[in-house]
């Protein structure tokens, strides 16, 4: 379908307009939007180590519990971080279908890792709720705030990622993403796999380290 | 066609006409009908794109917020005018310096370096625009919304009151129950956003949008520097981010980050604070440093000495700028080896800082010296810099700076570097480029008794504070008692305030004089050395008919100038010649189109902000819905409106890659 995409913004140039384009190769040969994501992501890579650091400040300096020992679930986190880790694979499948310019397996790829992004949210949701459960809230000791805040954050940007996912599928199935723009997604993949990346910061410093 | 001599660059001819420029749109694919282009009324502002109009709003309203940033001034100094002053309480005394250094900080220098980033740093590098000129207006009417929504708190039960720095769990719900603390909270996380979504823009733009031969060893050093600056913005703001949200998750849902009783640590806030406030501080001086670095040469007729060494300096500043945050925290006891450290690297950063101080002196050596306004703004900045810079290096001095901890000494140094150093630049900076953006000159005269009266009274205010500072004048105290040996210098200091006031008065004088006035300014006043003068005063919406190609440092100098073969310099083209160029269709000149979209996310942040505040959930979640309907909305408008007769390769038209790459950096923290 996308073969009969009309693109009028990538048509061949009119012969005598090219001297008004020269932005069209930019000065590193890397697009804006590629450049612009690693810059917000090395932001983001602050924002994470503020919040890890905050949680191991405190980390064992609680007064009372819940502690940690007493409640991580630690078989159960390992499953949902390995969903969330297959993610990153089938994203980078979702981006190699593309520059196939194979769009079923695109969305296909898509949906899939935006449905492993949400059943880690979800396994997020019930670990949660079973925290809170057991008697550790936001309000319990520091443990509890700064366990509630690094992973809230983390979840925050994961659910964001599958709105973005979800957005490229709908995008996709409306023909507006050809070949030529497969970089969105690979773009869109850059910052999946960095919150991937950050949970397995998060998830060696926070649960795994006794 | 000579572009220089066209009577009137707002001919609707050109860029007011663009019905010419842009045909009509073929189909609307956006959500929100597009505003009609133009660059006339009230419509064309709110949605405009265009850096150089988004630049000179930023530089109106900051001056707007540097005069209320003023007057809190004045009240300060007004209460401590005389011993037992009692023309404002203490509360009222804890807003006014509290609102003061957040104004200052947040909505005058840096808005103010940011108005200077948005019209130059295109223009310098030979660009049409920067590299997301919609996410450019959504930083701007961040701004905006930030500053008013930090403000609003006068009016609804009182202004932050916990000083700039905020300091945990002196802010903490227990201490400080009213909502003051937390307008100061989501007032920040807001113009924080602003900052981060700009720093992306401007790194991008800077290492993209340069011209063919526009290699970063010939930037002019103010791009240089709003580069080094952009990087402290990107790395430094996620970290007040995260210090305000544990403050946030503190005060409204009951967490204990900085709750003692519940072994909450108060240096955490501290660290965090600093860790992100030192860099701040670079972020406030360096893009000052730029400016003076082009006004320098310009008016010395000579290259900046040493060039590299400059921006290697400048660099050197970034990196050693986050090395140095616990300075500020020697009174806290970290311990022998942790204030040793810091203590040794702030004498350290004082080295890259001197080497630009040298360069600039050896700029001036044996240069043909025009002494006009910019000029004495910038030799200004060098000397009073000099003096903050060298009481800053008592700072680093650990058992001296315990004993200056908290007392006016403190005071004196970081406006000696902040309003000697940071505004005198900027203000250098009105002055040499205000031709280039109205294309009038501000009055010289004028200029100069502005320059006198700001320096004499910006001794005479902040001067005897180094001396009441030592002999233990505290900070933040809103009475002395009589016979402390303050009165005097005191007084003084608030005479001194008056005649800073006064000389801001001259200056705005000198604004409205010259929008008044129907003198037109030359292509080319200052015989200006950099890209940014290569065309119209001010330009086109599209900068450039023709974008330049760089072959040299100081290119405009080097295409006006040449060498004999006896080494003399000899002119060899006028501005004018090198301005004309073969006549150009505007139409084939692509920019990005008008939108509603950046003010319209740009509205819900303070909606959020104002349901959190008041635990308001309903309007706390129509605010998120509005935020992200507003990105939606913005990814599916492609940001130049489509034409039937124009190919567009300029890399962000239609094009999902811009509006996810858009929507992503949009959605920061």
């Amino acid at each position: 379908m996308t073969a009969a995409t009309v693109d009028i913004d990538h048509a061949p140039a009119p012969s005598g307009h090219a001297d008004d384009h020269s932005h069209h190769a930019t000065a590193t040969g890397l697009s804006n939007e590629k450049v612009a994501m690693w810059a917000f992501l090395g932001s983001e890579c602050l924002l994470f180590g503020a919040l890890i650091a905050t949680y191991l400040v405190y980390k064992g300096r609680s007064i009372n519990g819940p502690f940690p020992k007493d409640i991580y679930d630690i078989p159960f986190t390992s499953a949902s971080s390995f969903i969330l880790l297959m993610s990153s694979l089938t994203m980078v499948l979702a981006v190699s279908s593309i520059e196939r310019n194979d769009h079923k397996r695109l969305r296909l790829w898509l949906t899939i890792t935006a449905l492993l992004g949400s059943s880690f949210i979800a396994g997020q949701i019930y670990e949660f709720t079973a925290f809170v459960r057991e008697g550790l809230t936001l309000k319990t000791n520091l443990f509890g705030s700064s366990f509630f805040v690094l992973t809230g954050f983390h979840g925050v940007h994961v659910t964001l990622g599958i709105l973005m996912l979800l957005s490229l599928v709908n995008l996709s199935r409306r023909g507006k993403i050809t070949q030529a723009k497969a970089e969105t997604v690979e773009i869109v993949g850059l910052y999946w796999h960095f919150v991937d990346v950050v949970w397995i910061v998060i998830f060696t410093v926070i649960y795994l380290i006794p | 066609m000579a572009i220089v001599l066209e009577p009137s660059r707002n001919s609707p001819a050109l860029p007011g006409g663009s019905g010419a420029v842009r045909p009509k749109p073929v189909s609307d694919p956006g959500v929100l009908r597009r505003p009609v282009e133009s660059t006339k009324g009230i419509v064309s502002w709110l949605t405009t794109v265009d850096h150089t109009r988004i630049g000179v709003m930023y530089g109106a309203l900051s001056l707007v917020w540097f005069v209320i940033g003023g007057i809190e001034a004045l009240l300060i100094r007004l209460q401590l005018a005389q011993p037992n002053g009692d023309v404002i309480g203490a509360d009222t005394y804890n807003q006014m310096f509290t609102m003061h250094g957040t104004t200052m900080v947040f909505l005058v220098v840096m808005p103010l370096s940011s108005a200077f980033f948005n019209y130059f740093l295109p223009l310098q590098i030979g660009a049409r625009d920067v590299a997301f000129p919609r996410l450019n207006a959504l930083s701007w009417w961040l701004f905006v919304f930030g500053g008013l929504f930090l403000y609003s708190s006068f009016f609804l039960g009182g202004a932050p009151n916990g000083g700039w720095f905020g300091y945990a769990p002196n802010t903490s719900i227990t201490f400080s129950p009213g909502h003051n603390i937390d307008f100061w909270i989501f007032g920040l996380q807001i113009l924080g956003i602003a900052s981060t979504v700009s720093a992306v823009n401007f790194i991008a733009t800077i290492i993209n949008m340069r011209a063919p031969g526009m290699t970063l060893f010939r930037m002019p050093v103010f791009t240089w520097m709003t580069f080094v600056a952009s990087f402290l913005l990107l790395f430094a703001m996620p970290i007040i981010t995260v210090a305000l949200f544990l403050l946030m998750f503190d005060r409204n849902f009951g967490a204990n980050f900085f709750n003692p009783a519940q072994g909450g640590d108060p240096v955490l806030w501290q660290h965090l604070f600093w860790l992100f406030g030192h860099p701040e501080v670079y972020i406030l001086i360096l893009p000052a440093m730029g400016i003076v670095s082009e006004v320098l040469p310009t008016f010395s007729r000579k290259p900046l000495f040493g060039y590299p060494v400059v921006v290697f300096s400048g660099i050197a500043i970034g990196f050693m700028g986050w090395g140095v945050w616990a300075h500020h925290m020697f009174a806290v006891g970290l311990g022998p080896v942790a204030t040793a450290a810091f203590g040794v690297s702030t004498m350290f950063i004082a080295v890259p800082t001197g080497v630009k101080i040298f360069n600039w002196t050896a700029t001036l050596w044996g240069g043909a010296i025009r002494f006009t306004t910019a000029m004495y703004f910038s030799v200004g900045f060098i000397t009073t810099f000099v003096i903050g810079g060298l009481s800053g290096v008592t700072h680093s001095v650990v058992s001296a700076d315990t004993q200056q901890t908290d007392t006016y000494y403190i005071v004196a140094h970081f406006h000696y570097v902040l309003f000697g150093g940071a505004l005198m630049g900027l203000f250098s900076g009105f002055y040499y480029w205000w031709p280039k953006i109205f294309g009038k000159m501000l009055n010289e005269r004028l200029g100069k008794v502005h320059f006198w009266l700001m320096l004499l009274g910006m001794h005479l205010t902040f001067g005897p504070m180094h001396i009441v500072g030592l002999q233990g004048q505290p900070r933040r105290m809103y009475r002395y008692d009589k016979g402390m040996g303050f009165d005097f210098w005191n007084m003084i200091e608030t005479v001194g305030s008056f005649i800073i006031a006064t000389s801001l008065v001259v200056f705005f004088v000198n604004i409205l004089i010259t929008s008044r006035s129907k003198a037109v300014a030359p292509a080319d006043p200052w015989d200006a050395r950099t890209v940014e003068w290569m065309t119209d005063s001010p330009p086109k919406p599209w900068n450039f008919d023709v974008v330049p190609t760089v072959h040299t440092v100081d290119e405009f100098w080097h295409r006006k100038y040449a060498e004999d073969d006896d080494g003399s310099i000899r002119r060899v083209a006028t501005a004018e010649q090198v301005l004309t160029h073969d006549p150009v269709d505007p139409a084939s000149i692509h920019m990005p189109s008008p939108s509603w979209w950046p003010l319209i996310a740009a509205f819900w942040f303070p909606v959020t902000a104002y349901g959190v505040l008041y635990h308001a959930w309903p309007v706390a979640v129509l605010g998120g819905v509005g935020i992200l309907a507003g990105f939606f909305g913005w990814s599916l408008e492609p940001s130049a409106a489509p034409h039937d007769d124009h190919h567009d390769d300029h890399g962000h038209g239609d094009d999902p890659n811009s509006s996810f790459g858009e929507l992503v950096a949009g959605t920061a923290h």
